[in-house]
């Protein structure tokens, strides 16, 4: 982006990767507190579609596993940008952002379909709970994948040369954040469901 | 955006720098301090306006100066405006504008994300405040408990400005969390290792790190508040099966954390301006920048202490009482420490100093009061009444404003290059002094003897009518004698004298250089071998009046205030439940960020 | 010299070979979870397990594809202390909301 030239630090650390370890401290709290008020609420509708009834593990088992696999393209995307390959880099950008889309292609079915089987945002506490909670996530996953495209697309412009190998970095910070995430939220949401 | 090199001649620096644009898009850390500075104090005194109110109101019993809605208003404003349009940005404003000169550096790492925080923060201070427009101002507190807040309860607009508002203000507070780590962490000068930063540096650092931590949970806690106003979720909703404690958990996993956040850089002012006026080094440097790292994690293990009469049980009374009585430890010490350095030392008593003084004299008083709270069964007595009424303005305004007033009389040469009326500022301090006793003492007997918060009214019968009416007296001696802080600044413009670099002959790196500073601080960026390098031999490395070669000062830009600006749109369409103007505010964000992402512009 | 520093840190930077590894392990462990939802022997102790193995994934994802184990210590402690923190609420919350009682 801006900074050609990395700044002298006092620890000799990147300002805007120090930075991004911050916010991702930060987000640690933000879906720490999701979380913790889903499993405090888990069990306690009182009308309404719950866990066992309504949740396809399978289905969310691929959509996991299409996640984790993003993770592995975004660091083979950093991998290119920072040894100069111009065609890997752009391959994996596109993979990873594509894995993205279908990860969130996976979601948008399970909402709609939950909907239909009467799971809302309002008919009782596990509708409160688990679309606020993966919901934002996927709003995270929508940002990341915005994010990844606007690397394509420098990438694309050839813009996006070792000397940028920072900002893809950080992108991938902010990517397997997200994954790693959705791997707390796979097991607690979907694989324990208490009653 | 265009950058500017300065040169040697100093009036190639005021180009670019005069008029409302230079303002509007600076990026430079002393204009968004001197912004956040007045800015937070037009806050204050709207805050201390709703106190005055208040206090007419509750002179006498059964007082028809104000109804019950609007006394619920203004009890909710002045609690949120104190707060977060008050304190925390008058301690941003030091942020801003003393970091960077006491670590030695040029400026933020980020300026313009600085920038950024502080339209941020005065357009979430003008969107909560223009609920009065409305005659619907937040009137469920500054706590805003469950579910009073819910739609059925508070069915107005009132409480959605409230949500959203502090949503947009806790965006600012975040920005600058991160913004001043970074900056502390990695632009320090050379020499300046972490235990040789000045005490307000390490105090800022620490309060940075629990807004880090604390202001995501306050944020879900108000995301699950709008999501059941606004879409009918059951966060908080009883019938549904959820618990009312929810709100206050979170809340208060915030709020506790909060109020370090509010006292830990004033404890820092103060731990600057007691050495300066006893011409000794502060008394255990190390002792006080540990504990203050220990009470921003044992902070984090006290919450519901606020909690004690919901029935929590007694493990977790327990526990809570325990953790709570454990805080004080940490508190204490810094006490002892600031008497320790005062023992033996040549005082000044300069108008600073008074104030420093006069902080760590009302803190133990708050914090005494603080005490008799940590235990659950006496709590029970106290809680919700004028006990902690007392308590909260001992430890805020006997402590926090008195240290931010410690803070803004000494660095004000700095910063305006005049000295402000010593005669003046003393009487500010004494009538301050005067005003918040005469008004919070009695607070503490109007609660132990059972008049509870949050009534508008009282009756004769419980016999508080005198003590209320001091208290109401003393209330408007406190809001007089910012009057006299205010003359003194209007009077300090044309008759101030003129400051050197130095009028206080302080030891910490700011002193070093002109008052008002340069616009690139440092000529040449120092060396450091001191923790106190102006007190000690060599402990800095010359700094020429003028630079030796050009310096980079970065130019200005409007794309943090225009991100702002979007955030202010999607909030207003929230409040005004119209769909397009969130998506077309959103889209001008996102906007917004991509021009900032790709504007050339080198710190 | 800050290229410097960060030029060492990327020398270290694990291979292709190393990121397919990990993806197979994170795979595995995947596949592993969902069998142990599935098995009924598991269920007692299914929330002790499935934590652990998503603990594994969740430390193998931030050391490795994060960076984490590599680069510099305060990266780690600027991650690991929030995240104490908010297993440190989500475990009181859970407490205090009766999670943990004997019923």
């Amino acid at each position: 982006m801006t900074h050609a030239v990395a700044h002298h630090t006092s620890t000799g650390l990147d300002n805007r990767k120090l930075a991004f370890w911050l916010f991702i401290g930060s987000e640690c709290l933000l879906f720490g507190s999701l979380i913790a008020t889903y499993l405090v609420y888990e069990g306690r509708s009182v009308a309404g579609p719950t866990t066992h009834e309504i949740l396809n593990i399978p289905l969310t088992s691929i959509s996991t596993f299409d996640l984790l696999m993003s993770s592995l393209a975004m660091v083979l995307a950093l991998a290119a940008v920072a040894r100069g390959d111009r065609l890997w880099s752009r391959v994996w950008l596109a993979t990873t952002a594509l894995l993205g889309l279908v990860f969130l292609g996976f979601q948008a079915y399970e909402f709609t379909h939950f909907v239909h089987e009467g799971l809302t945002l309002q008919v009782n506490l596990f509708g409160s709970t688990f679309f606020v909670l993966t919901g934002f996530h996927g709003g995270h996953v929508f940002v990341g994948v915005v994010w990844l495209v606007t690397l394509l697309i420098r990438s694309l412009q050839g813009k996006l040369g070792p000397d940028k190998a920072l900002n893809v970095e950080i992108a991938g910070l902010y990517w397997h954040f997200v994954d790693a995430v959705w791997i707390v939220i796979f097991t607690v949401v979907y694989l324990i469901q208490r009653q | 955006m265009a950058t500017s090199v300065v040169e040697h001649v100093p009036a190639a620096a005021a180009e670019n720098r005069s008029g409302i644009w230079s303002w509007i898009t600076t990026t430079d850390h002393k204009r968004i301090g001197i912004l956040y500075g007045v800015t937070a104090f037009v806050f204050f005194l709207l805050g201390g306006l709703e106190a005055l109110i208040i206090r007419a109101q509750l002179a006498s019993p059964n007082n028809t100066l104000v109804d019950a809605d609007t006394y619920n208003q203004l009890f909710t404003m002045h609690g949120t405006t104190m707060i977060f349009l008050a304190v925390m940005p008058l301690s941003a404003a030091f942020f801003n504008y003393i970091i960077p000169l006491q670590i030695g550096a040029r400026d933020v790492a980020f300026p313009r994300l600085n920038a950024f925080s502080y339209w941020v923060f005065l357009f979430g201070g003008l969107f909560i405040n223009s609920s009065f427009l409305f005659g619907a101002a937040p009137d469920g507190g500054w706590f805003g408990y469950a579910n009073l807040t819910s739609k059925a309860y508070s069915p107005g607009l009132n409480i959605d400005f409230w949500v959203l508002g502090l949503q947009i203000l806790g965006i600012a507070s975040l920005a600058a969390g991160f913004n001043f780590v970074v900056t502390i962490v990695n632009m320090r000068a050379p020499g300046m290792r972490l235990m040789r930063m000045p005490v307000f540096t390490w105090m800022s650092l620490v309060t940075q790190f629990i807004v880090i931590t604390a202001f995501p949970v306050i944020t879900i806690a108000l995301v699950f508040l709008m999501f059941d106003r606004f879409f009918g979720t059951n966060f908080y909703n009883a019938a549904a099966g959820g618990d009312l404690l929810l709100w206050q958990h979170l809340f208060w996993l915030f709020g506790h954390p909060e109020v370090y956040i509010l006292i830990l850089p004033t404890m820092g002012m103060v731990s600057e301006v007691l050495p300066t006026f006893s011409r000794k080094p502060l008394f255990g440097y190390a002792v006080v920048v540990y504990s203050g790292v220990l009470i921003a994690i044992m902070g984090w293990g006290v919450w519901s202490h606020h909690m004690f009469a919901t029935g929590l049980g007694p493990i977790a009374d327990s526990v809570f009482g325990a953790t709570t009585m454990l805080i004080a430890i940490p508190t204490g010490v810094k006490i002892f420490n600031w008497i320790a350095t005062m023992w033996g030392g040549r005082i000044e008593l300069k108008t600073p100093m008074l104030f420093a003084i006069g902080f760590i004299a009302m803190f133990i008083i708050g914090g005494l009061s603080g005490v008799m709270h940590s235990s659950p069964p006496s709590d029970l007595q106290q809680t919700d009444t004028y006990f902690v009424v007392a308590h909260i303005h001992y430890v805020l305004v006997g402590g926090a404003i008195m240290g931010i007033f410690a803070a803004v009389y000494y660095w004000w040469p700095k910063v305006f290059g005049k000295m402000l009326h010593e005669g003046m500022g003393k009487a500010h301090w004494f009538f301050m002094l005067l005003g918040m006793n005469l008004s919070f003492f009695p607070m503490h007997f109007i609660g132990l003897l059972g008049m509870p918060r949050r009534i508008y009214t009282y009756d004769t019968a419980l016999g508080l009518d005198t003590m209320n009416l001091v208290a109401s007296i003393g209330a408007f001696i406190l809001g007089a004698s910012f009057l006299i802080f205010i003359y003194n600044v209007l009077w300090t413009r044309k008759n101030g004298q003129i400051a050197g670099k130095n009028p206080w002959n302080a030891a910490t790196l700011e002193w070093a250089i002109s008052s008002p500073p340069p616009v690139y601080n440092f000529s040449v960026l120092p060396t450091v071998s001191s923790r106190l390098p102006l007190w000690t031999e060599n402990g800095v490395s010359e700094i020429p009046d003028v630079p030796p070669e050009p310096v980079h000062v970065p130019g200005g830009t409007v794309w943090p205030i225009m991100t702002a600006t979007g955030i202010l749109a999607v909030a207003t369409g929230a409040i005004m439940h119209t769909l397009w103007i969130v998506v077309a505010g959103s889209l001008f964000v996102v906007f917004s960020i991509y021009r900032w992402a790709f504007e050339p512009f080198e710190v | 010299m800050t290229e410097n520093a960060q030029s060492a840190e990327h020398n270290a930077h694990p291979s292709t070979g190393t990121y397919l590894a990990i993806a197979g392990v994170l795979t595995v462990i995947t596949l592993v979870e969902v069998g142990v939802f599935y098995v009924p022997a598991f269920q007692s102790i299914l929330a002790p397990v499935l934590l652990i193995l998503s603990g594994t994934k969740f430390a193998l994802v931030v050391m490795f594809y994060m960076h984490l184990k590599s680069d510099h210590r305060l990266f780690t402690a600027v991650f690991t202390l929030p995240l104490l923190i908010a297993i440190a609420v989500i475990v009181a919350l859970l407490f205090l909301f009766g999670a943990f009682s004997l019923n």
